[in-house]
């Protein structure tokens, strides 16, 4: 702690640093307060020099590295997800008599486009990782672009729906697998998984990247309806 | 003009209580049993477990409904209502999402699968989910419309009045 104010000609001051006392001469104050004041005034005059520029752009400062982090790897678990259930197909040949000595075969083929549920969860898992992407892009190389402030609330927006879009796909997804799994024995419904074992499989596994694509999108939903609702003070410019 | 603005707001989430309610009532009361080749069927909800989760999401959602619109007007908790109202209306979303695919097979079958249609048999019950299913759907929008006009709220600053 120590106190520079111009006191007087010849005095000493005392000055209490962590719980020592060290007595200073008044010239090396002045010298040290003089330089002090010096620069004080220079960094005001850069700060008044930046605001009164007439520099209409906001700025923004380039996003932190943990949102485009997220959004890359949401990228990548949508994309698999939409991947891995598009490539899904399983073809079987099963016995379904036997007459005489020989075998009636049938062959049974299982792909995603027999249920409207899968096909909407490719759907809309490729929509989703498209949008990633684009955000992905809008982060990298669109910092200085804004049109009139909407560009948070655009993305903001966009993030939301697209939340809504995975998480209704996911859900329809995981309960159909779940009864392709179960089977349904008030309907009738015979369980399919116990033929199909790899198109199960590779369906599961889709299921799970495409959930965890969600859990990251609501978390990148989140952080971008936070950067909305906290304006950074770049953005409001005094006009003078 | 803010005193409007949180009207319309109470309105709307009064509207979309009482979709959520009757989506979950009617899915809960849909029950009908024949009889088929000497054997009892017995339609209810916990047929499948789409329905419940349907149901039980419905029920969540509406109680939140039903608690929201007492929260004082310039009460803190008003950020909080906006990150929840994101959170139940994905949750009213997956649960409409995922009673709607298994009601698709229920209705038109999938015969690469061996599964046959039920609606035939069971016709009231299968309406019942239909009227359920569209009933949530209705909360689901205006749900979503709540959170574009927070978001528009939020955006013009002359709408002063909390996230209302």
């Amino acid at each position: 702690m120590c106190h520079s104010e111009l006191i007087g000609q010849q005095m000493v001051l005392a000055i209490y640093i962590n719980g020592h006392f060290y007595l200073v001469p008044s010239k090396i104050i002045l010298f040290v307060f003089f330089s002090f004041n010096t620069m004080a005034q220079e960094n005001e005059e850069k700060t008044v020099v930046g605001l009164s520029s007439s520099d209409p752009m906001p700025i923004n400062k380039p996003d932190h590295g943990i949102l485009l982090v997220l959004r890359l790897v949401a990228f990548f678990a949508t994309a698999s997800a939409t991947i891995v259930m598009a490539l899904n197909k399983e073809t079987k040949t099963l016995v379904v008599a036997t007459i005489g000595s020989t075998q009636v075969k049938v062959t049974l083929t299982a792909k995603f486009q027999h249920t409207p549920a899968f096909v909407f969860f490719v759907i809309a898992n490729g929509m989703a990782s498209l949008h990633n992407l684009l955000m992905i892009a809008i982060n990298i190389f669109g910092s200085k672009t804004d049109y009139k402030g909407l560009k948070l609330a655009v993305v903001a927006i966009l993030d939301m729906l697209n939340v809504a879009l995975i998480s209704g796909a996911a859900n329809a997804a995981a309960f159909m697998a779940e009864l392709g799994k179960n089977g349904n024995k008030h309907a009738r419904w015979d369980k399919i998984c116990d033929k199909f074992d790899t198109f199960c499989n590779h369906g599961g596994g889709a299921l799970i990247a495409s959930f965890m694509g969600l859990g990251l999108m609501l978390a990148i939903s989140v952080i971008s309806i936070i950067k909305l609702l906290k304006p950074k003070p770049t953005n409001h410019i005094l006009f003078p | 003009m803010a005193k409007t603005k949180r009207a319309t707001t109470l309105v709307l989430r009064f509207m979309a209580f009482g979709a959520t309610l009757a989506a979950t009532i009617v899915m809960a009361t849909s029950h009908q049993t024949v009889d088929v080749f000497a054997t009892i069927f017995s339609a209810k909800y916990t047929v499948s477990p789409a329905f419940k989760y349907f149901v039980i999401a419905n029920a969540i959602v509406s109680a939140y409904g039903l608690l929201v619109p007492f929260i004082p007007a310039e009460s803190k908790l008003w950020r909080s209502v906006f990150a929840l109202d994101m959170v139940f209306t994905m949750l009213l979303i997956s649960s409409f999402s995922a009673a709607l695919a298994i009601a698709y097979v229920g209705k038109k079958g999938n015969a690469q699968a061996g599964w046959f249609a039920i609606c035939g048999q069971v016709p009231v019950f299968c309406d019942h989910v239909t009227g359920a299913l569209i009933a949530s759907v209705i909360g689901f929008i205006i749900y979503m419309s709540l959170l574009l006009h927070t978001i528009h709220t939020v955006l013009n600053p002359l709408l002063v009045g909390g996230l209302g």
